[in-house]
């Protein structure tokens, strides 16, 4: 429980911000990848409004030795730019602007009536097999 | 598609970026959404126990079903076919796990901490995203 409850409050904050900010609407998110289109600035003013909340965080950080519920801080200090990072990013952002889904708003999207988010998400757990998959030839 | 007032806009993303502020502040860790889903479906391994990773994407559909309920009913407009949906959903399972991330862990976890590798990726997925909308809107369906 000591490590469950807390996961679930903050994932249920983060998916009220989701649909809050509408987010979990594809049709949202393409009008902000379009920008030849009929341009909405929506995205832009909830990425903007998280990362500050999330850069406090961050200051705060500074003055503790450990989070409140465990025993260190596991934030990747890799600085790397490597050639996977860069292409998984490029097909990452081929697949969120076909639909307009990425991995959070499609499973905050859910519970909303649509049977979209189930298909993406569905597909998206097998790329991500397929990755392991791979990655366990590739390594082997 | 109405267009979303800004205090919605703000108001949902303090609430992300406050979810993700807690995470680290609670548990030390980054509050990505495609490594969670790794973890919790068994795909991936990483620093968030199992069972901490499959809370919190518990915990994504219940908030948004809160707001459905209590505040506003988001519309999910999709015009995607079938097999795009396929498509799409595989581009974003393997690259989130090639790339290390997504929207939450590089775009707003990444970029909030000024990480080097996390501000590269979300140029390059923002710029991907825009220049395939721009070919399936533009010029392959214009």
């Amino acid at each position: 429980m000591g490590r469950i409850l807390p996961g679930l409050i903050v994932g249920l904050i983060f998916g009220a911000g989701l649909a809050l900010s509408d987010m979990v609407n594809p049709a949202r998110v393409l009008a902000f990848l379009d920008l030849a289109g009929a341009w909405d600035p929506t995205l832009m003013f909830v990425m903007g409004a998280a990362i500050l909340p999330a850069a406090i965080a961050q200051l705060i950080r500074r003055r503790l030795r450990s989070p409140l519920l465990e025993d260190r801080f596991s934030v990747p200090e890799s600085r790397r730019l490597d050639r996977e990072l860069m292409l998984g990013a490029a097909l990452f952002g081929i697949g969120w602007g076909l639909v307009g889904f990425c991995p959070g708003p499609a499973s905050a999207g859910l519970v909303l009536g649509a049977w979209q988010p189930w298909v993406f998400v569905a597909a998206m757990l097998a790329g991500m097999s397929v990755h392991s998959f791979a990655l366990s030839r590739i390594t082997r | 598609m109405e267009p979303l007032t800004p205090f919605s806009a703000i108001a949902g993303g303090l609430l992300i970026g406050s979810a993700a502020a807690l995470f680290l502040l609670l548990t030390g860790r980054i509050a990505g959404i495609s490594g969670m889903t790794a973890i919790a479906s068994g795909v991936g391994s990483g620093g968030t126990p199992r069972s901490q990773a499959a809370a919190f994407l518990l915990g994504l559909p219940i908030g948004s079903a809160i707001v459905a309920l209590f505040v506003r009913q988001p519309e999910i407009d999709v015009t995607s076919s079938l097999p795009l949906l396929i498509i799409a959903g595989l581009l974003v399972g393997f690259g989130t796990r090639l790339g290390n991330g997504c929207t939450s862990g590089h775009g707003v976890c990444g970029v909030a901490r000024l990480s080097p590798r996390s501000i590269a990726a979300t140029a390059m997925f923002m710029a991907s995203a825009v220049a395939t909308v721009f070919l399936a809107r533009h010029v392959i369906g214009g």
